[in-house]
């Protein structure tokens, strides 16, 4: 009796590990027809910060609408690869936030729902929004997958207590005054011979930043990243030109601590100004950060350009920056989905949200609210409105953030332990370039 | 029992002395054959689940794996990835190709990649055996210092990890201020541990010490087989220590050895967790691993066909290793056994 005994336990152990494996393959989560998933980014201080600012507005959309949303914050490090497995699987959410420079990248992938016909209409057509905003929506050409729903662009954010110190009236416009005043800034306070105070910060091992560096610092020198073919070109002339400029302030100015080079976090540097080991950084949006140390000795200037004035390509400061919503093609849901795309995109809605994240509303009604006539956000409004170009709108976008961004991150590497000559700036980019070429 | 019930009666009553021994015949023939037969279905029964799920888990992904080394997967075709168009070997010409930058990158992360494996195991190996070999003798404290040698393995290697990270951070770390501002060296200046060519050092550091105990653990129970005697034998006989370590202790633990390297440079060749939690998702060129570079390329830039090819080289290389060895050394250690 024994025997049988025993087969009879395995066979019940393994219809258990079936039927709990089948439950586990039958019982994905879908939401019911009055219930919508939602993927937000992280735009607050934190992913419990994000979700208390967005939930009024959530609020208000069930009462309007009778819909409710799963709200999950995702953190910037772990969103795109949750995208990517929801368009690999074809099983994601309804809506879902997304970086905007990922939008070409995401639409090739054919998994979100074109912004046309109904999508279009709920959010009031494109001419609504703001032109640099809208034109991050998908590549050239082809219709967007994605619409904007909160700006950003980059500004230079400076100490205003260290710039009084040293003496500095007035923040730098040119890169070569921003460079002098970075020296100058540049200090040892405690007297051990060696600089303790800098006059410039950055996230030396962020690769999303540093691309955003390998490109506008190109614009402003003449270059491109790509050609007019498509080709890549990361590693022409001005191209070199301008990543050594921005190396540069490590390698052969000193005017950024070799520190900086481990940093990989934006609010890392942050930090260093709100502490005041360094007076000056690039940066889309810091004030919450501020706010959140209340720290108010700051003030906010444009990104310094190669000559004052500047126009054009030249006259490039930054990125079209900020973030897209995307609704998912596969969703079961997606006449409720288009309707939360309309209500976040809608002029209260972009005016209390970008209120919430000290970010830009990308409809141009809603721009005129009095929480936007701060000198802080006319600036950055004017270098997303007159001075930003979108990133490269090409499929392997996100390739080419990779290898620039790794490049400019080895190199501070380099410089931070050693020297880092024309030579190898050149030859890193030409590395990247290479690899560029051969996956496309 | 429902045989008995059946044949109740006064005809089968009548007749049961002559039936008697009837039964005990065939029973004495047939019934080894059922309890074969059960006991030849029970392995079966038992290893079912654990089969099924291993071609759920393992086996499945792998093949998908393979398959995808020779499909061209990029985010064009990921939705639709049944139908990714076949390129044959392209992926792989492309990753072995020594002329490329890819192909180049590969070459030069394998030889890293083994010289890591090399160092990383023979460190923990030598610390495992010196650590098991000095508590297998009694003293006091020695549970204790025994418990305090596993608390690396029992830490989530991930928490320590980024304990780690936080450590050999060059301006705040406690690597640095125990170094620099306490013991004055590397002439006051900060070394930097997780940029440039210390990373590989500060990398093997952290996998020794999450390596090693694992080594002590199977070492000291293996230690506990040897006889004791054949020490004192030995003693008498006026063998030194080290003989006796060269000449007992190194033969009478060959089996636990032989899998426990093996078993360790798997672990070690196929390392992900450490570089990826020290150096995020792409590690400085002097420190990458072969697992780290197949995931840049998977999930950095979407080339899901290359990192396919890639690991499918790596999946054969360590098999054919993997077969070598064991045919190389547990036969022999099974004899010894």
């Amino acid at each position: 009796m024994k025997n049988p005994l025993k087969v009879l336990s395995a066979f019940a152990a393994t219809a258990a590990m079936a039927l709990s494996l089948s439950a586990c393959g039958g019982g994905s989560s879908q939401a019911s027809s009055d219930t919508i998933t939602y993927w937000a980014s992280d735009q607050g201080n934190s992913l419990d910060d994000t979700a208390a600012k967005l939930k009024p507005s959530l609020d208000r959309f069930t009462e309007k609408t009778g819909v409710k949303v799963q709200l999950e914050v995702i953190s910037w490090t772990d969103l795109y690869n949750r995208i990517l497995t929801a368009v690999t699987s074809g099983d994601g959410p309804d809506v879902l936030n997304i970086g905007n420079t990922w939008a070409v990248t995401l639409q090739e992938t054919g998994a979100f729902e074109p912004v046309e016909g109904e999508l279009l209409e709920a959010v009031g057509g494109k001419d609504r929004f703001l032109k640099t905003s809208w034109s991050t929506g998908g590549a050239e050409g082809k219709t967007p997958t994605s619409v904007p729903l909160y700006g950003l662009a980059y500004n230079m954010y400076y100490n205003t207590k260290m710039f009084k110190e040293a003496g500095i009236e007035k923040a730098p416009t040119t890169w070569d005054e921003f460079v002098a005043d970075a020296k100058k800034l540049t200090k040892d306070t405690n007297g051990d011979g060696k600089p303790d105070q800098w006059g410039f910060t950055a996230a030396g091992a962020s690769v999303s930043a540093n691309s955003h560096q390998a490109f506008v610092r190109g614009l402003q020198n003449g270059g491109t990243l790509f050609d007019a073919e498509g080709k890549p070109t990361f590693d022409s002339d001005p191209q070199v030109e301008g990543v050594k400029q921005f190396v540069d302030l490590m390698a052969t100015h000193k005017v950024m601590s070799p520190s900086d080079a481990e940093l990989s976090q934006g609010s890392q540097k942050v930090d260093n100004v709100i502490n005041g080991k360094a007076a000056m950084m690039f940066d889309q949006s810091p004030l919450k950060n501020f706010a959140a140390r209340d720290f108010k000795d700051w003030g906010v200037a444009p990104i310094p350009m190669m000559t004052a004035g500047a126009t054009g390509d030249a006259g490039t400061q930054s990125h079209v920056a900020g973030i897209n919503l995307s609704v998912f093609k596969n969703s079961d849901n997606k006449a409720n989905a288009i309707k939360l795309a309309a209500f976040l995109t809608s002029d209260e809605e972009q005016i209390a949200l970008n209120k919430a994240y000290s970010s830009l509303p990308v409809v141009t009604t809603a721009s005129s609210d009095a929480a936007f006539q701060t000198e802080e956000v006319k600036a950055k409004n004017d270098a997303l409105a007159n001075h930003s170009l979108p990133m490269p709108l090409i499929a392997k976008e996100g390739q080419m953030e990779t290898l620039t961004g790794t490049a400019i991150k080895n190199l501070f590497a380099k410089a931070a332990t050693g020297t880092v000559s024309e030579d190898d700036i050149r030859a890193a980019l030409k590395d990247a370039n290479n690899q560029m070429a051969a996956a496309q | 029992m429902s045989h008995s019930a059946l044949d109740s009666g006064p005809a089968a009553a009548g007749s049961a002395p002559a039936v008697d021994p009837e039964p005990g015949q065939p029973k004495a023939a047939t019934a080894p054959p059922t309890r074969k037969r059960r006991r030849s279905f029970l392995p079966y029964g038992l290893i079912l689940p654990a089969a099924i799920l291993e071609l759920l888990i393992h086996i499945g992904p792998m093949l998908l794996g393979i398959w995808i080394a020779f499909i061209s997967l990029n985010q064009l075709n990921l939705t639709n990835w049944l139908n990714a168009p076949f390129v044959g070997l392209q992926n792989f010409v492309n990753g072995l190709n020594p002329e490329s930058t890819i192909g180049q990158a590969f070459f030069s992360t394998v030889g890293r990649t083994l010289v890591y494996t090399i160092l990383v195991v023979g460190f923990s190996w030598v610390l495992g055996m010196a650590g098991a070999v000095f508590l297998s003798s009694n003293f006091k404290g020695r549970a204790l210092l025994r418990t305090f040698f596993l608390v690396p393995y029992a830490l989530p290697a991930y928490v320590g990890t980024i304990a780690w990270a936080f450590m050999f951070n060059q301006r705040d770390g406690a690597v640095n201020q125990i170094l620099v501002d306490t013991f004055h060296l590397f002439g006051d200046e900060r070394p930097f541990w997780l940029l440039g060519e210390n990373s590989f050092g500060a990398m093997i550091v952290v996998n020794v010490w999450q390596l090693w105990p694992f080594a002590f653990l199977m070492l000291m129970a293996a230690l506990q087989n040897v006889p004791t005697d054949v020490y004192e034998a030995a003693a008498i006989d006026g063998a030194s220590l080290w003989q006796q370590f060269r000449t007992i202790t190194l033969p009478m633990v060959r089996p636990a050895n032989g899998v426990l390297l093996m078993v360790m440079s798997l672990w070690t060749f196929n390392q992900f967790n450490i570089p990826f939690v020290l150096f995020g998702a792409s590690s400085p060129k002097e420190a990458t691993l072969i697992s780290p570079l197949i995931y840049q390329n998977s999930f950095g830039s979407w080339n899901f066909g290359l990192g396919g090819a890639m690991s499918v080289l790596l999946l054969i290389a360590l098999f054919i290793a993997s077969v070598f060895y064991i045919r190389m050394v547990l036969p022999k250690g099974a004899d010894n056994d």
